[in-house]
């Protein structure tokens, strides 16, 4: 096991060398000019030059890449040119909310994926097996920007039990928190709870159809203990690696969710950033996002190797 | 089980009426309000966006403010008086004025901040006060600006960023971090920001108008969707919005909780089209002046406004609306003439539909207002392309003539220098159609050296007959700056410029 982390966390050196090249290089190819797109209404020649020069844009690309690259490792992702903010700082500030977010989806779409998925596995062919198939194509097919309108007007608007939309953190008002992020939360986790669900559904009805499965049934084991300590265990493996993904994905923001509800995440501020040509703050965020992804990924293959025993060996 | 609930409830009841006490007792009245975008850096010298503005207005006084007829008035100055030859303006200032950190406002700390302005790296106010040679402090309440040439427009710009003292001390102290804590003297002071979801200022009980603040603080929260801007101040989690839709306001119109601020805008939206920038501008607009006019002609500005704006937006032809005391009634807005434009194509020697590559930035109303111009200007004989394009490649393209005809708006200046000066002068930054012609090169100069309004106009007036003519650049409308507020708010004036000013506002409970 230790051998397998050593190697796995050495394999990563080169990833992130990559990852990091990428990320410089495919930002050089968006078009804009970064000093125009800050500089806005006052286009002033002479002050355009000095903010090139000032943020080093009027200097050869590997040099620029250097200079980034010597800051990382030296803990400094520099400097946001439009806020005039540490980009860690904003990636502290940012982090937090992501995170309670995306924790708070995945714990929704967990919930009720994996329980509407069962369920409909081991009523297989009935009403409720219908019924929760119809929801899940509903739940997929509903787009996050739609949901999210539709939900604030019922609950903000109409009923005025929740908050139209902002952010509070857990540490400042529990509750309060719990009022701003539940809405995100809930039509973040909607889409994937459908995608779990039907996957586990499936997962499901394979390991059911299984011989361990029969033997267990033959051995006089309680139905409930066959499905969710023989069945299930076996089912999760692929819905662990979904999980993984999943948080990965919504760790690097949820755009258009934090744009309905004015959630101050990494979604608005990569966005931002992006159509503000803030080069600084983009690196910085798609760094974080890109380690957090692949650390997230090693985490799901250390949870494989602990959920199925035989891959120890 | 019944007794439980009832205790559970009288003890709610207990918990509700003792905060209510606590609140009544503290009378602390929060104003919240929505922003249609996120403020970039809150300095004024390296300040850059109209929604940065909107903060300002609360945050950082100016020598000079407008009234609603976009007449100059005083603020932190008192009077200003300019000599005879234009080169020496003397501007008097307010006595017993504070900044937030309790310094002093005075004639040092106007020079220290006019000259960080002009000299600081990154100052976005450099060019605006590019005509000032030097700042001098006479005495405490007084300041001289000595002026490299006449300079009219100087007043204007002091009404804005360029305009706004910070404590000497503490810009000293923070350098180019200064944003980050601004300390100004203004009505309300700087609490805290979290970028992206919250500014949070507090009243200054130092402000030298303390007497007409009636709100204890303010928050201001950028929410860039219009509709959720909207769905929170229907639901009361703001009392105020800007920049609300035009298609939103017979839904505010309808609720008896809300009101409507409106006013044109200082700006204008139009058309630029590129006749000397590029080759790409030499093969359509460029090639006949005649081409120009038949576009221009073949557009109902007010159909674009109904159709795409509920008809709330002033259908407009010049750089300033027709409410703007600098708007030519000579020249009104022309009535669509389709079958003039056709011969005016003919005569330009124009046979087949003249393809015309249309850059369109990226949102859904320019959006929509490019598809009606390609559908008017369709019947004419022109054959537009749309190109939608996002807003920062949009300008880049635009800086280097790929493009030939560019849906491009400006948010606008007090004085009309501003919409006009860098537009049409030849090379000057903005002048993004090419346009060039020593005449109005020589006049718009000549427009900076008067002071008086008659004198000031009679130029302009030789300058929007040219321009109308042979521009490069077709107005089209004015935006109406919409402020949505909750019927509590009272006392609340709409400025010109649209933005927030909160002197003389009560927020009733």
């Amino acid at each position: 096991m230790l051998l397998f982390l050593g190697k796995r966390l050495l394999q990563l050196i080169p990833t992130l060398f990559i990852v990091s090249v990428i990320i410089f290089g495919l930002q050089q190819l968006l078009p804009g000019d970064p000093a125009l797109a800050m500089a806005g209404e006052e286009r002033d020649p002479e002050v355009l030059e000095q903010i090139r020069r000032q943020y080093r844009l009027d200097q050869a690309l590997h040099i620029q890449y250097l200079y980034w690259v010597g800051g990382v490792l030296t803990g400094n992702l520099g400097e946001s040119m439009r806020l005039k903010e540490p980009v860690l700082t904003l990636i502290a500030q940012k982090f937090p909310v992501t995170l309670q977010l995306a924790l708070m989806a995945i714990v929704i779409s967990l919930t009720i994926g994996v329980t509407a998925g069962v369920i409909s596995a081991v009523r297989r062919d009935t009403a409720i097996d219908y019924a929760v198939n119809v929801i899940a194509l509903w739940g997929i097919s509903t787009p996050n920007f739609w949901l999210g309108i539709m939900l604030i007007f019922l609950f903000s608007v109409h009923l005025g039990w929740l908050p139209a939309s902002g952010y509070v953190g857990p540490f400042e008002d529990f509750w309060l928190s719990l009022q701003t992020t539940i809405l995100p939360a809930f039509v973040l986790g909607n889409a994937f709870a459908a995608v779990l669900m039907r996957h586990t559904r499936s997962a499901m009805l394979q390991a059911m159809s299984s011989d361990y499965v029969r033997t267990a049934r033959a051995k006089g084991l309680a139905e409930r203990v066959v499905v969710i300590k023989h069945a299930m265990r076996n089912a999760l493996t692929p819905i662990v690696t979904l999980g993984a993904l999943e948080l990965g994905t919504l760790l690097s923001g949820a755009v258009l969710t934090e744009q309905v509800f004015s959630i101050p995440g990494f979604g608005k501020l990569i966005v931002d950033s992006v159509f503000n040509r803030d080069y600084a703050v983009v690196q910085g965020v798609t760094l974080i996002t890109a380690t957090t992804y692949i650390l997230l990924n090693l985490l799901a293959d250390i949870a494989y190797v602990l959920i199925n025993p035989r891959l120890r060996s | 089980m019944h007794g439980l609930v009832n205790r559970l409830g009288l003890a709610g009841m207990a918990v509700a009426s003792v905060l209510l006490s606590a609140q009544a007792a503290t009378g602390q009245t929060t104003l919240r309000i929505g922003l249609a975008e996120d403020p970039d850096v809150l300095d004024p010298t390296l300040a850059r966006t109209y929604v940065g503005r909107i903060v300002f207005a609360s945050l950082c006084d100016k020598l000079f403010d407008i009234d609603e007829n976009i007449n100059i008035v005083p603020q932190l100055a008192l009077s200003h008086e300019t000599s005879e030859d234009g080169r020496t303006v003397v501007i008097k200032l307010r006595p017993g004025v504070k900044f937030h950190d309790g310094e002093v406002m005075n004639a040092e700390a106007v020079k220290a901040s006019l000259e960080r302005h002009m000299t600081m790296q990154g100052s976005f106010r450099k060019p605006e006060l590019a005509a000032v040679d030097k700042v001098e402090a006479v005495d405490p309440l007084t300041v001289r600006l000595q002026l490299k040439a006449p300079f009219s427009p100087l007043i204007a710009q002091l009404t804005d960023r360029a305009g706004m003292v910070v404590s000497p001390k503490a810009a000293a102290e923070a350098g180019d971090k200064f944003g980050l804590k601004p300390v100004c003297a203004g009505p309300f002071r700087f609490v805290e920001r979290v970028q992206q979801d919250r500014i949070v200022l507090e009243k200054f009980p130092g402000y030298w108008n303390a007497a007409n603040i009636h709100v204890d603080r303010v928050v201001l929260r950028p929410i860039i969707e219009s509709t959720v801007r909207l769905a929170n101040l229907k639901s009361g989690s703001l009392e105020m919005i800007e920049r609300a839709l035009a298609t939103d306001l017979p839904e505010i119109r309808a609720d008896a909780k809300l009101k409507v601020a409106t006013v044109p805008e200082l700006g204008y939206q139009g058309i630029t089209l590129n006749i000397g920038k590029s080759d790409a501008g030499k093969t359509a607009f460029g090639k006949d002046l005649r081409i120009i006019q038949a576009f221009s002609l073949s557009l109902d500005r007010d159909a674009i406004t109904k159709v795409a704006f509920n008809g709330e937006f002033l259908p407009g032809n010049q750089w300033v609306s027709p409410r703007n005391p600098y708007y030519q009634s000579k020249f009104p807005i022309p009535k669509r003439d389709v079958a003039k434009a056709k011969e005016l194509l003919k005569a330009a020697g124009v046979t087949s539909p003249l393809t015309i590559d249309f850059m369109v930035p990226n949102n859904p109303e320019t959006r929509q207002v490019a598809e009606i111009v390609q559908a008017m200007a369709g019947e004419a004989g022109f054959d537009i392309k749309i190109r939608v394009t996002e807003f920062a490649t949009s300008l880049k393209e635009a800086e280097e003539g790929r493009y030939q005809a560019y849906v491009l708006a400006w948010s606008g200046r007090v004085d009309p220098d501003g919409n006009a000066y860098v537009f049409h002068r030849t090379k000057a930054p903005q002048n993004y159609g090419g346009y060039s012609n020593p005449d109005v090169d020589r006049w718009l100069d000549e427009a900076r050296t008067k002071s008086a309004l008659a004198e000031r106009k009679a130029v302009y007036e030789r300058i929007a007959e040219t321009l109308l003519a042979e521009g490069s650049i077709v107005y089209l409308y004015h935006r109406l700056m919409i402020i949505g507020h909750t019927a509590k708010l009272e006392g609340y004036r709409q400025m010109p410029d649209g933005l927030i000013r909160l002197t003389g506002v009560k927020l009733k409970p």
